[in-house]
């Protein structure tokens, strides 16, 4: 059933794959490759290992200069200091939960507007369909920060600045249209005549969806939830522009303001920056196997 | 099990497409019905409002006395089979059969019951703990079929469940399609658009032609006299030559002079064009009696046959289905003559069947 194109297509200078020639060059290539690929590797990650590193140093070994690569004191104090200060919760564990509350639930929001959306143009005649589609994508061609100023005022209007809800809303304005995009593709794949069967063997058509197409879209929802999720976890503009008191405001501002007092407390910037980082990794990291069938379920045949 | 009547049928999609003009059909109680057209003609269009998967914009639908219009797909009784068979990926070849039954509530049992005689009517013993992705095309289908067949419905609806298939099972399927219809003597629609399919399987095709039906009739109706031109170009492989005639001492005659027996009635007032059936047009000796000169242009030697074209000197290329034996080299001056009886003849400029 899935042979694949490749195999069909004609392989025709494979013998050359195999020349000891071409062997050396393909060797000689790959060492420069890993080379290269080290370098990058090392640029790219030195700031994430620096600031794991930093996150377990005590304060005098994070000053220490020269810089203390191996040779320090681990400690989890930063650690602490995230969670706990001397008043009791600290307001960076409130920004972390503001930041759960509102990535989540603006993921949810895009997620349940989003895919019946996306199914709904996947599957009917809707009049200047693409003209709709076009629209909705339209919203993602400028930079969102463009409008934060206009959004500023609109929220003061409306009370929403400084508001949890506020913030939810406009992330969720930016993922629904991601959203309907990423999934129609996925809804596209998905035949239509799965729900016109289920719908002669009795069921209607909500219930069709419900039963054959979306448990079908699962790998495809989790992939565009991620997506929307990073994106809303790690937002910045809008966050800064539109709260400002410590029991509302998210972590990315939180963390931001730590920065910028007479002394920055270095180790616990560090601390709060793995904290904020790791809910996104192991996210990730449980739905890998969707995000990597969701992405290439297009190869898929019907 | 039920006839169908569909009544100045219309579809109208909200963008503005017109899928179905203007459709009419009676189908009997019992009938192998085949609706045949090129892609966009509308047939899927129509097999869709019967099963209730699209409502029609105007037009009425009755299956046996049911007027069905409001009727949701599930509570019209009928069963339908998918191009793509559509059968539920996460189930098994047993529970894909079950599950319009155990939808219906009925008690485990005559499920089980049902089940078993479909899969021993289609054969699918070994078949039925396997999912779908682990069955070859082939046996998807035969499951699709069973999984029609368990409902005992009024009427099957087919949408083109051979396509996907290759040739070889493509013949298979069909044989075992007819058969099984007859078994049962159900009602079945089948929509296709290959012609070979229709000519075999029909008890009565219908021609759709953007939204219209051309021409209902037999397959031998059809074949013999096609209802319009644009009938007379889709059946039969290679099609109908059409010729360009003029009424002339009593017979039909080609410019080229190729002479062809009237029917009765022709009018001779108007531009006409002679539907010449392949079998009916004979290649002979240059010079031979009643015959045209021509020249063979080429030849496609088929086994069984040899179709060959030939230049009779008129503005198109005539195809000549000749026996094996029978053979001519290319570019050889050879001789054109009419064998068989009198050909339709068609109007120019209405495309329709004048005589």
């Amino acid at each position: 059933m899935a042979v694949s194109v490749d195999k069909t297509v004609s392989t025709g200078p494979a013998r050359g794959r195999t020349s000891p020639a071409r062997r050396t060059s393909g060797r000689g290539r790959s060492v420069l490759e890993i080379a290269l690929l080290t370098v990058l590797a090392v640029v790219m990650l030195f700031p994430v290992l620096w600031m794991i590193e930093t996150a377990f140093k005590e304060n005098r070994d994070v000053y220490a200069i020269p810089a203390k690569f191996f040779n320090f004191t681990v400690t989890l104090d930063h650690f602490k200091d995230v969670f706990v200060d001397s008043t009791g919760r600290s307001s960076l564990s409130t920004a972390f939960l503001n930041s759960v509350v509102v990535a989540g639930v603006s993921t949810v929001l895009a997620t349940v507007l989003g895919v019946p959306a996306a199914w709904a143009y996947s599957r009917f005649a809707v009049k200047a369909k693409k003209d709709q589609l076009f629209f909705i994508l339209s919203t993602r061609f400028m930079p969102p920060v463009v409008v934060v100023i206009p959004i500023f005022l609109m929220y003061r209007q409306l009370g929403l600045i400084d508001n949890k809800l506020g913030l939810i809303l406009i992330y969720t304005a930016f993922n629904v249209p991601f959203t309907i995009w990423m999934m129609k593709g996925f809804v596209d794949e998905v035949p239509a005549e799965y729900e016109d069967a289920a719908m002669l063997d009795g069921y209607t058509r909500l219930q069709a969806f419900w039963k054959f197409t979306l448990p079908l879209l699962l790998p495809g929802i989790a992939a565009t939830a991620v997506f929307a999720l990073i994106f809303s976890w790690n937002e910045f503009v809008f966050a800064i522009f539109l709260t400002s008191s410590d029991s509302v405001r998210t972590a990315p501002p939180a963390i931001a303001g730590l920065i910028g007092g007479t002394t920055v407390d270095w180790g616990l910037v560090a601390a709060a920056s793995v904290v904020f980082a790791l809910p996104v990794l192991v996210f990730a990291y449980l739905v890998r196997k969707h995000l990597v069938a969701g992405v290439t379920l297009g190869a898929v045949r019907r | 099990m039920a006839g169908i009547e569909v009544t100045a049928l219309h579809k109208r999609y909200p963008d503005g497409t017109v899928a179905v003009e203007h459709v009419d059909l009676s189908i009997q109680d019992g009938e192998l019905f085949v609706m045949l057209g090129p892609s966009g003609c509308g047939k899927t269009t129509t097999l869709r409002a019967i099963a209730g998967l699209e409502r029609q914009t105007t037009g009425d639908i009755h299956i046996g006395d049911t007027l069905v219009n409001d009727l949701p797909p599930a509570d019209r009784d009928i069963a339908m089979v998918f191009q793509f068979y559509a059968l539920y990926p996460h189930l098994n070849t047993r529970d894909n059969l079950a599950f319009p039954l155990r939808a219906e509530g009925l008690p485990k049992p005559e499920v089980q019951e049902r089940v078993e005689e479909a899969a021993r009517l289609m054969r699918l013993g070994e078949l039925l703990d396997r999912r779908p992705h682990r069955l070859s095309g082939g046996e998807q289908q035969r499951v699709a079929l069973a999984r029609a067949l368990v409902r005992r419905p009024r009427a099957f609806l087919m949408d083109e469940p051979l396509t996907n298939l290759d040739a070889e099972l493509r013949a298979d399927m069909r044989t075992e399609i007819k058969h099984l219809q007859g078994e049962l003597g159900t009602t079945m629609v089948y929509v296709t658009h290959d012609q070979v399919e229709a000519m075999s399987l029909g008890h009565r095709i219908a021609i759709l032609n953007k939204g219209r039906v051309e021409q209902i009739g037999t397959p031998l109706e059809v074949y013999d006299r096609p209802a319009s031109l644009f009938c007379a170009a889709f059946i039969g492989s290679p099609p109908m030559n059409l010729i360009e005639v003029e009424v002339a001492d009593g017979k039909l005659r080609s410019k080229s002079g190729l002479a062809l027996t009237p029917p009765p009635g022709v009018p001779r007032d108007r531009s006409l064009v002679a539907g010449v059936r392949p079998e009916a047009l004979e290649v002979t000796e240059p010079g031979a009696e009643g015959s045209v000169p021509a020249r063979v242009i080429s030849a496609e030697w088929l086994g069984d046959e040899i179709i060959y074209v030939v230049d009779h000197g008129g503005p198109r290329d005539v195809r000549v289905r000749m026996a094996p034996t029978i053979r001519f080299a290319a570019d050889a001056p050879v001789g054109l003559r009419h064998t068989g009886g009198p050909p339709p003849v068609y109007d120019v400029s209405t495309e329709e069947l004048v005589a």
